[in-house]
């Protein structure tokens, strides 16, 4: 299943501060689509206002069409999934892995449980014995892992990425990123992904959006990245910096 | 080498209560140079530099050699090392949101540098101090110097923490991951103020890191660290020449821009690697 995310004049404050004024997007079916820009920017906030995790913004957001807002709990959950940037913080120290994949499905009153919860980890490239490991017997990348099977266990249709690398070494970074390509070619999934690294952008992303204080400068193929063909002075200075950083000025 | 820094030989350390030493028959010597350590988390990195500063209370440290100029940091006593700590030799934290001291200004913050290891008044201080932030381009230090920890950016704090630790004038500094929690844009810029003031000062630099790009980029030398050891040593311009197969991997493993797409290398660690030298 596949599925479009359409986000129309999306805004929110927190108290007197506007931290998003007015941000538009659209993404299509089966797209990976990249969110940069320096921290502070609301590239975070933009993907916790998509899954309803903050829930008092005003605009549209549609999800395959729907309205998330008039999606009940359920629906919603089966639609649209998170992962979050720091796996050593996002799993609960002391649920196994068996009950951290347990509760969706019980929540959400699927059969076969033990059957899913060891395809959801031979789908991340975990043995199935894992099944009983504590967070603290995981390293960093296979408690990424273990996030992105709670993520992949309701078989949503889209994926937020809220940095899902960025707490990672780079050769953890490589198998992680390896994984997530993995499942978006066999399941068609679509992908919004935060980072601030372009050059995790060009290799996973069709195109991205440049957001600097809550507002989206501009959207960009991920083609622009390599010779630089922003055209907005604050998406024009990232990119320059990133290929500068990168040794390719 | 001529004219060294520091010289360190055959240095292992262990934690207290731990069964395995976290950094092994590590060495090195250092002139005044940029000598970048780059490996992944728990490579032993950080606790090298640690070490030099006398910074492990509890933890075994044991060398062949562990000398900085004149003076022999292993049988240094901790009065004698309050003299070199900050004053000769000083290390700059990641992330100044939380090595900068929440509850005092700024200025004062880095004037203390001054006032402890000079014999100078406040006002002397003070004028040290704004020269020093000036010197790390802060447009307005006179301001900044009444300015809290929370009230300044992330890029500006970091300046100030290289305005703090350069302003004894040491002659060896430790960048422990100097700029890895701060934006790419301000990046650089804090990575160019630092790479200056120790170039113009002929200050010797450690830069810690896990970011190959940085320290291709603002090194003379690499050493690559692996589960403790140092598995290789290059010099920066001869990275991709690279020959352990433990840099070769990280290198491969890094998406770049203008890349392929294909799969990622992923490494494929060998036990070897924790033993004997090259492959």
């Amino acid at each position: 299943m596949t599925a479009s995310v359409e986000i129309e004049n999306l805004s929110i404050s927190f108290g007197t501060v506007k931290v998003l004024p007015s941000v538009s997007f659209s993404v299509a079916p089966g797209e990976c689509f990249g969110l940069v820009g320096e921290s502070g920017s609301g590239k975070s906030t933009v993907l916790r206002c998509v899954s309803m995790l903050t829930d008092f913004w005003s605009g549209t957001v549609r999800i395959g069409g729907k309205d998330v807002r008039s999606l009940p709990l359920a629906e919603r959950c089966r639609l649209l999934q998170m992962v979050f940037q720091d796996p050593y913080g996002s799993l609960h120290p002391r649920q196994s892995v068996r009950t951290v994949l347990a509760e969706p499905l019980r929540i959400h009153g699927l059969g076969d449980r033990e059957a899913r919860m060891r395809q959801a980890l031979v789908d991340v490239g975990l043995p199935v014995d894992f099944l009983d490991r504590f967070p603290h017997q995981l390293s960093g990348g296979q408690r990424q892992r273990v996030a992105i099977a709670r993520a992949l266990i309701l078989e949503p249709a889209v994926l937020l990425l809220d940095e899902p690398t960025s707490a990672l070494d780079v050769s953890v970074q490589a198998e992680i990123l390896n994984l997530l390509a993995r499942l978006r070619e066999m399941r068609g999934f679509t992908y919004i992904m935060v980072t601030h690294d372009l050059a995790v952008v060009d290799h996973m992303c069709d195109r991205f959006a440049v957001m600097q204080s809550g507002e989206v400068t501009e959207i960009l193929p991920r083609s622009a990245i390599a010779g630089n063909g922003a055209t907005h002075p604050y998406a024009r200075e990232l990119i320059g910096a990133s290929l500068e950083y990168e040794g390719q000025r | 080498m001529q004219d060294a820094i520091l010289d360190v030989k055959n240095l292992s350390i262990r934690y207290n209560g731990a069964s395995e030493d976290a950094v092994r028959g590590v060495s090195f010597t250092l002139g005044r140079e940029r000598l970048g350590i780059v490996g992944e988390s728990g490579s032993g990195k950080s606790t090298v530099g640690r070490a030099l500063l006398r910074l492990l209370p509890g933890a075994r440290v044991t060398a062949d050699r562990l000398r900085f100029e004149d003076v022999d940091l292993l049988d240094l006593s901790e009065r004698e090392m309050l003299k070199v700590r900050g004053r000769r030799m000083s290390m700059i934290l990641q992330d100044p949101k939380f090595s900068l001291n929440p509850i005092q200004r700024v200025g004062a913050q880095v004037a203390e540098t001054y006032l402890r290891h000079f014999p100078a008044n406040k006002a002397e201080a003070r004028a040290k101090t704004l020269e020093m932030l000036a010197a790390v381009r802060i447009r307005d230090p006179e301001r900044v110097h009444d300015l809290y920890p929370h009230e300044i950016s992330g890029g500006m704090g970091q300046r100030v923490m290289i305005a703090m630790m350069l302003l004894a004038d040491p002659d060896l500094v430790i960048a422990d991951e100097p700029t890895s929690a701060l934006d790419v844009t301000v990046r650089l810029q804090v990575l160019n103020i630092l790479d200056g003031l120790v170039r113009d000062r002929g200050i010797g630099l450690i830069m810690i890191s896990h970011d190959l790009n940085l320290v291709r980029n603002f090194c003379d030398r690499v050493l690559i660290m692996y589960a403790g050891r140092v598995v290789e040593t290059l010099d920066a311009r001869d990275m991709d020449a690279a020959e352990h197969p433990y840099t070769r991997g990280l290198l491969a493993a890094q998406p770049r821009i203008g890349g392929t797409r294909g799969p990622l290398a992923v490494l494929d660690r060998r036990p070897e690697w924790k033993e004997g030298s090259t492959p």
